[in-house]
C-alpha cells in the first residue's frame, strides 16, 4: 500500500499483478514487455519458482502456456493491447483445446493517448478479445486489480477459459512525452 | 528454384518415432501432423490443426513443465517459417529435453504446392546456427536419421534438425480433429485430470 495525497492507502497494483498471479500458482509468465507490466516483470524474472518468458511476438505465449498446460503447469500472459492483435488466429488454439489462459493486458490508445497510431487497436482490443470468445474485465481504478485479476484467475484456471484483463490508461497514467 | 530432398517423410517419422519410449511428440498443422498419425496414434501425441507457428512454441512450453521427459516438435518449413520468431525465444530458453524437427520440402504442401522461403533460398538450419541454437543437423540421407533420433531420447540439450524431404503429398491419415479430446488424454497420460 502507497499514501495517495488525502493519506489515504492506496494499493500497489503494480505488485498486486505479480502476487495474484503467484497466489494462484502460476509457474510460467510469458510476455511481451510494457512499462505497466515492469514490476511484474521484474519480480517475475527474480523468483526462482517462475520461469520468466520474453517473446518476441504475443502470440508465441499462447502456444507456450497451452504446452505447459499439457505437461500440468499454470501460466499467465503479459502484454500490451498492440499485441492483442497480433494474438486473434492464434486464439484458434485455445477455443478448440480449452486450456487455460490467463491474460493480463495494458490498455494503449484508450485514455489520454498522446500517439494516435496506438488508437485503432487500443479501442478494438476488448471487441477483438470478445469476438474470439475470450472473458474479459477491465480496471480503471488501484483497488480493482487485484479483486478483478483473481477471479480471472480462477475463471481461468477452473473452467478451462481464456479470461484477460484489462488496465486502462487511466489507472496506468499518462504516458510523459516531454523530451 | 524448390529445395527440399530426397528423402521420404513417411519413413523418417516412423523411424523418428521408434521405440518410442516416454517420449512426448507436438506436430505442426498439416503433413506433419499426418506423418506422425501414420506412425501410430499415441496418447502422447498432440496434433496442431491451426495457430499456424506455434508447434514449437507448444514444444517448448511442455519441454519446460515436463524437464523429465523427452519432447520432440514435427513441423514443416512453412509451419515454422510463420513462427520465426518463436526460434529466438527457444533459443534463449535452452531446455536440454527438446528437439525441433523440420521437414523441410521447400514446400507449401497443403495448398498446393507454392515455393516456400526455404524452396527459394531460406536456409533454416543456419538461421537456427546463427540465433544460437547449440546443436543443429541437416539431415539429407536416411543414414542421418538413426543419429538424430538417439540425439531426441538424449535429453542432453536443445536441437534443431532440418530433415531434406521430398516434395510430395502421400495420402492423409487424419489425427483426431477434437483438440479437448487430445488435450485431455494427453494430460491423463501424465496423471492430470480434466478440469
Amino acid at each position: 500500500m502507497a499514501a495517495d495525497g488525502m493519506g489515504t492507502a492506496v494499493p500497489d497494483w503494480r505488485r498486486d499483478v505479480f502476487d495474484v498471479l503467484k497466489a494462484a500458482r502460476v509457474r510460467h509468465v510469458v510476455y511481451v514487455p510494457d512499462a505497466g507490466h515492469a514490476t511484474a516483470i521484474r519480480l517475475a524474472e527474480a523468483d526462482e519458482e517462475i520461469e520468466a518468458v520474453v517473446l518476441t511476438t504475443e502470440e508465441e505465449g499462447i502456444g507456450y502456456l497451452a504446452g505447459a498446460w499439457l505437461g500440468g503447469e499454470r501460466g499467465a500472459l503479459l502484454m500490451q493491447s498492440s499485441g492483442v492483435g497480433n494474438c486473434i488466429n492464434t486464439l484458434a488454439l485455445q477455443a478448440c483445446t480449452r486450456f487455460p489462459l490467463l491474460m493480463v493486458v495494458t490498455m494503449r490508445g484508450d485514455w489520454a493517448e498522446f500517439n494516435q497510431w496506438q488508437n485503432p487497436m487500443g479501442q478494438a482490443t476488448e471487441a477483438a478479445l470478445r469476438l474470439m470468445g475470450v472473458r474479459t474485465w477491465r480496471a480503471d481504478e488501484p483497488k480493482d486489480v487485484a479483486p478483478l485479476l483473481r477471479g480471472a484467475a480462477t475463471m481461468a484456471f477452473e473452467g478451462d477459459e481464456a479470461c484477460a484483463v484489462l488496465l486502462g490508461q487511466r489507472l496506468i497514467g499518462e504516458k510523459e512525452w516531454s523530451k | 528454384m524448390s529445395r527440399g530432398g530426397d528423402l521420404d517423410r513417411r519413413a523418417v517419422v516412423a523411424e523418428l518415432l521408434r521405440e518410442r519410449g516416454d517420449l512426448l511428440v507436438v506436430t505442426g498443422l498439416g503433413s506433419p501432423s499426418y506423418d506422425v498419425m501414420a506412425a501410430g496414434d499415441h496418447d502422447g501425441n498432440y496434433y496442431l490443426w491451426a495457430a499456424m507457428g506455434s508447434a514449437a512454441m507448444v514444444g517448448l512450453g511442455l519441454a519446460k513443465a515436463r524437464p523429465e521427459r523427452p519432447v520432440m516438435v514435427v513441423t514443416g518449413d512453412g509451419e515454422q517459417l510463420m513462427g520465426l520468431g518463436a526460434l529466438a525465444t527457444i533459443a534463449l530458453r535452452r531446455p536440454p529435453n527438446l528437439s525441433i524437427v523440420i521437414l523441410d520440402n521447400g514446400h507449401f504442401g497443403e495448398t498446393g504446392m507454392q515455393p516456400s522461403h526455404a524452396g527459394q533460398g531460406v536456409e533454416l538450419h543456419r538461421v537456427a546456427e546463427a540465433i544460437g541454437f547449440p546443436a543443429v543437423d541437416l539431415v539429407t540421407e536416411r543414414q542421418g536419421v538413426e543419429p538424430l533420433r538417439r540425439r531426441v531420447h538424449a535429453r542432453a540439450g536443445l536441437n534443431l534438425a532440418v530433415v531434406k524431404i521430398r516434395p510430395e503429398n502421400p495420402p492423409r491419415v487424419l489425427p483426431p480433429r477434437d483438440g479437448v479430446h487430445v488435450k485431455n488424454r494427453f494430460r491423463l497420460a501424465l496423471g492430470h485430470r480434466p478440469a
